[in-house]
């Protein structure tokens, strides 16, 4: 039989067991619409209206604030596009860095064809913004700023409190993509400083289909989606209750668990980077030390293509992911590891582990036994492995 | 991005991985910021391709194309050689998913690239004297 192992907990999770039961009643005998005024619309009405105390809670904020959305793409599209066209008499820049999910920076693209301006802000090599940068490409009619909380694909955590200090100080909104973050690490958007913050469910053993948009009060918005008054009118359509009580779940799970999930998984990554690095010659890190969420740990193995490791991989039933060209659906490589300044071969060579709850030490046991087999026969294949090495 | 059993099988067992020594022709083609690096070696007698190996850095596509190209270069012709296409390869490997057709097929080139170079070599009697000495 052979073994399944899950390292890609940062594409997506398992719905937890208690999120999944909690859950069932509302496609079942609880199903009504929250904006029905009977008794079954008022059942929903009420999951609906705790889910959002409870995310509210977690984020330390209002629950007035929180708006539900279908994921991560549709927060980020709503934050970036309804803050923009809200705010077009004021001005028309925009700020993002260059690592950011392609659902900031492809709704940035669409916006300068819309006549707005973008500034895509440079990274070190750990992929940290810098503060003095930010500054420096503030304009006047500079009306939004959004920087990730923590980056998808090698882990970095921005300095979001010191970004949006500077965004306040000149009255511009702050914006953070935090998908990568929840679960892993606190975020409190009093201590962050942003004004919208973008959450999906499925990152977090939560169920695919729903996501957060944390909007503080005050914030002009245009919605995208018109209808009728749901969300406070800036989100039309019939609320997901069995996905949005379902994210709440996972979000007091969260909350619940997170110190002993995080120091656990903390230990794992360890783990496995240590007897990798004993293993296999020639690997590298790529994304800050420190200075990142725990469960994720991005490596290039020189000389190696990306796919070619992730299909071994598969075959062995381990599940990881690249940052290669072939895997990143596009003909270059990943352009967070290029905007680090990662060489194109090294970047091609990029593997993502990102660990979570299901992983134990014999998994990142036997991954680190098969991987050095998989290397080395990928590198005696590899024109350029004993060029590099000379 | 569903691969063949054929594409998975060469995949996983290529043929022909390595380099000959002093080869008549090489054909290198690719470049890391599109991911694929192909370096096809061949031995030429007669006329015939009699051996080839190569060395790739790549997808899986890549690979498989690479060692597929080993196995139907042998014992042709050079003119045989020459008609060897993209098409001919993917067809081998009974198809390649779409995405790869264009980025990771790249294994004909690197074998036509091989030939060309033999025929320059040829040309150059100094460097054929040297290597038959």
């Amino acid at each position: 039989m052979i073994r399944k192992i899950y390292l890609d907990h940062s594409a997506t999770t398992p719905v937890h067991p208690e999120v999944f039961e909690a859950m069932i009643p509302f496609y079942k005998e609880r199903f009504g619409n929250a904006s029905s005024i009977h008794l079954f619309g008022r059942e929903a009405k009420v999951a609906l209206d705790e889910s959002r105390e409870k995310v509210a809670g977690f984020l330390n904020t209002d629950p007035l604030e929180i708006y539900f959305t279908s994921g991560g793409t549709e927060s980020d599209n709503l934050a970036i596009k309804g803050t923009a066209f809200a705010n077009r008499n004021k001005g028309k820049h925009i700020i993002t860095s260059s690592i950011e999910h392609h659902a900031i920076l492809e709704s940035c693209k669409f916006l300068q064809k819309e006549g707005f301006e973008v500034n895509y802000l440079q990274v070190d090599k750990y992929g940290l913004v810098n503060p003095d940068e930010l500054r420096k490409q503030i304009r006047k009619d500079t009306i939004l700023i959004s920087i990730m909380h923590a980056n998808n694909e090698m882990g970095t955590i921005e300095p979001v409190e010191e970004l949006s200090r500077i965004a306040r100080e000149t009255g511009i909104y702050f914006h953070t993509d935090a998908v990568q973050s929840i679960g892993k690490i606190q975020i409190d958007v009093q201590k962050l400083g942003v004004d919208l913050l973008s959450l999906s469910g499925h990152k977090f053993y939560g169920p695919k289909g729903v996501g957060v948009l944390y909007i503080r009060r005050g914030v002009r918005l245009t919605p995208l989606s018109h209808g009728g008054h749901h969300e406070k009118a800036r989100r039309a359509g019939t609320e997901n209750i069995p996905g949005i009580v379902g994210l709440a779940k996972a979000i007091e799970i969260a909350q619940r668990d997170m110190e002993k999930e995080e120091s656990r998984i903390r230990l794992l990554s360890d783990r496995f980077f240590d007897k990798v690095m004993q293993r296999i010659p020639d690997v590298f890190m790529n994304g800050h030390p420190e200075r990142r969420v725990p469960n994720i740990l991005n490596l290039s193995f020189k000389g190696v293509e990306g796919e070619s490791i992730i299909l071994n991989l598969d075959l062995k039933g381990i599940a990881v992911a690249s940052g290669s060209a072939c895997t990143s659906g596009s003909l270059e490589p990943s352009h967070v590891l290029s905007a680090m300044g990662v060489p194109p071969d090294l970047a091609q060579s990029s593997i993502r582990f990102s660990f979570g709850r299901s992983n134990t030490e014999e998994d990142v046991d036997y991954v680190a036994e098969v991987l050095p087999e998989i290397i080395s026969k990928l590198r005696k294949m590899s024109p350029i492995y004993e060029q590099s090495k000379s | 991005m569903p691969y063949s059993t054929k594409v998975m099988e060469h995949f996983q067992n290529p043929r022909n991985v390595g380099e000959i020594e002093n080869p008549d022709g090489v054909g290198e083609i690719g470049n890391p910021v599109c991911g694929d690096i192909m370096k096809l070696y061949i031995r030429v007698k007669d006329n015939r391709v009699v051996d080839a190996k190569f060395k790739t850095f790549g997808c899986g596509a890549a690979i498989a194309t690479s060692s597929m190209i080993t196995e139907l270069v042998k014992n042709k012709t050079l003119e045989e050689a020459l008609k060897i296409s993209r098409q001919t390869v993917a067809e081998a490997l009974d198809g390649l998913p779409a995405n790869k057709m264009h980025c990771s097929n790249l294994a004909a080139d690197a074998l036509h690239k091989a030939i060309e170079d033999y025929k320059n070599k040829k040309k150059k009697p100094e460097s054929v004297s040297k290597r038959d000495e």
